[in-house]
């Protein structure tokens, strides 16, 4: 196996991507979103609960590649908690980590590192970015599709 | 590597210059000409020697090379009425591929004979583009489209069929080979079978014309499309077959030059066929290069290199049956030259990314056809699809890199 793909294919994506975490829905939801990424087949919903404006939960239903499900996995655990304003900068700092807008600032023991392997899959980042503007639209109160590609 | 002792594969290998490029420090393994097959070295010679030695604009010029592309392009056209064995090269449109084709068809043809209450047959096998042109028309004229179901081996239910047709059937647009499960439609009954209801038929042949010799005379159908791109050919052009009887009767598609017999403000006359279809400045070079594609496919022969795909067919389903954990998405007992499948647990891209640092491209997606998809419950799947040049040994790297898969998501 080459060294890059193992890059990509992390044994901390694997893990979640074969028990994620917060994975269901919210029957009680404040928020919730779809994304769709229909030419690879990525689904997901992404419900979210508020106490104030803090997260007190967050699920997510995907039927998506290990990509998209661990990085739903990961974002969920990481917003949980957070404030409203504080997810929006979280995910942007994300997305802008993997579109390359800028230099990496992760701290090594930050779980989300493991996902800026796709860096080198240009074909990929789409599927690591659909949980997180699926989460943003569902914070947005946004009912039409996300897409990312 | 030959599969059988008469089929010459290497000879074949060797003729298409980009077998020898490796794909992430492996040699490539292409098993994705179902999206677009690559081209001999004939085909590409051709788009060169047209343009350093042949090339003017068509059906215009006095000037030598203008009458050197028109006879190239003439020439073209001539092979391949002669490769749909069409009564005319009047019946040969070229367009830029079998999207144009039925777009043509539904709009030119759909907006002249639909009215609203007629009905359109499809089926479930279709590719996008041969169902949304056929919604816009249905849009605008108030026709209704009536679906064929299949079976779970992914077989059209002919007795469904039969029971679509009606007085209210007006055309039939169905696949000839199913692109996201390799089914080949069995086209002789469902033609007759709308014959006998007064229907026309519209077969989308891309994915049949590279691997089953097509007549559409001894068929009988009316309209006939496919892409060249998928015939080892240039993108970009593609052929819409059309009894003559028919498109003579149809209104223009595009307006513009090439097209019309003369121009006033008052009226305008149009251009015989096929001209008449074929609006603006062609591409050229293309059609040119198409003709060099099926000169090609002639040199080896269309039984020599069905029997070949056949084999490969037979022997990667066989291979992939034998794995723990596959599902294979198609099992029609007639098919072509198409693997679909999925492996448990694993997500298509995920399985595409692997086995392309494997060196092997094959297609992951819905594969433009979501109402196949839908049928099983899936949102995509694995497609590997077979061409003239591939190989048992790229069947075996295949099977390689799908253990690999499992290895790592095990």
């Amino acid at each position: 196996m080459s060294a890059d793909l193992r890059d990509l294919y992390q044994e901390i994506i694997l893990e979640h991507s074969r028990k994620p975490k917060n994975a269901g829905t919210l029957d009680d939801a404040d928020g919730e979103a779809k994304g769709n990424n229909p030419l690879c087949g990525d689904r997901i919903s992404v419900y979210v609960k508020l106490e104030g404006d803090r997260i007190a939960d967050a699920k997510f239903d995907a039927r998506g590649c290990a990509i998209s499900v661990a990085s739903a996995s990961m974002m969920t655990d990481l917003l949980k908690g957070k404030t409203v304003d504080e997810a929006k900068a979280e995910s942007e700092r994300f997305t802008g980590l993997l579109t390359g807008k800028d230099a990496p600032d992760l701290a090594e023991d930050d779980e989300l590192a493991a996902l800026t392997g796709v860096r080198e899959f240009p074909t990929r980042i789409k599927c690591a970015t659909l949980p997180w503007h699926t989460f943003a639209a569902a914070l947005d109160g946004n009912d039409t599709d996300v897409t990312t590609e | 590597m030959a599969v059988n002792g008469a089929y010459p594969i290497e000879r074949i290998r060797a003729d298409f210059p980009i077998l020898s490029e490796q794909v992430h420090g492996k040699p490539l393994v292409y098993l994705d000409n179902g999206a677009s097959a690559q081209k001999p070295r004939a085909v590409i010679d051709q788009i060169s020697k047209t343009y350093e030695t042949g090339y003017a604009n068509v059906h215009r010029g006095v000037h030598y090379m203008s009458q050197i592309a028109t006879d190239a392009m003439e020439d073209a056209r001539r092979k391949a009425r002669a490769f749909l064995n069409a009564a005319d090269e009047k019946e040969i449109i070229f367009v830029r591929g079998a999207t144009e084709g039925i777009n043509l068809v539904a709009s030119s043809w759909g907006r002249a004979n639909l009215q609203a209450g007629d009905e359109i047959i499809l089926s479930v096998l279709e590719h996008h583009s041969n169902i949304v042109p056929w919604q816009i028309v249905a849009e605008q004229t108030g026709a209704v489209i009536k679906v064929v179901p299949i079976d779970d081996s992914g077989v059209f239910l002919m007795d469904e069929y039969e029971k679509l047709l009606s007085s209210r059937t007006k055309i039939v647009a169905v696949t000839h080979v199913s692109n996201a499960l390799g089914t080949v439609v069995p086209v002789d009954d469902v033609i007759r079978l709308a014959r006998e209801n007064g229907s026309l038929v519209l077969l989308d042949g891309c994915q049949a014309v590279p691997h089953i010799p097509v007549d559409v005379q001894a068929l009988d159908v009316d309209f006939y499309v496919f892409s060249g791109h998928k015939l080892y050919g240039p993108s970009g052009i593609g052929v819409l077959y059309g009894k003559e009887a028919l498109l003579d009767a149809m209104p223009p598609y595009q307006g513009g030059g090439e097209m019309i017999d003369r121009v006033t403000f008052e009226k305008t006359t149009y251009a015989e066929l096929p001209f008449k279809f074929e609006a603006g400045t062609p591409h050229i070079a293309g059609i040119i290069a198409l003709g060099s594609a099926i000169d090609y496919l002639d040199g080896i022969g269309f039984d020599a290199i069905a029997a070949h795909e056949h084999d490969l067919l037979d022997y990667a389903t066989e291979r992939l049956m034998a794995m723990n954990s596959i599902e294979i998405v198609g099992t029609a007992p007639e098919k072509a030259a198409i693997l679909s499948f999925n492996i448990q647990g694993v997500h298509p891209h995920d399985v595409g990314t692997i086995l392309d640092h494997h060196g092997i491209g094959v297609r992951t997606g819905h594969h433009c056809a979501q109402p196949v998809m839908d049928r099983f419950d899936i949102a995509a799947t694995v497609r590997a699809s077979f061409g003239m040049y591939n190989t048992r040994a790229e069947v075996d790297a295949l099977v390689d890199g799908i253990k690999r898969v499992q290895e790592m998501f095990g």
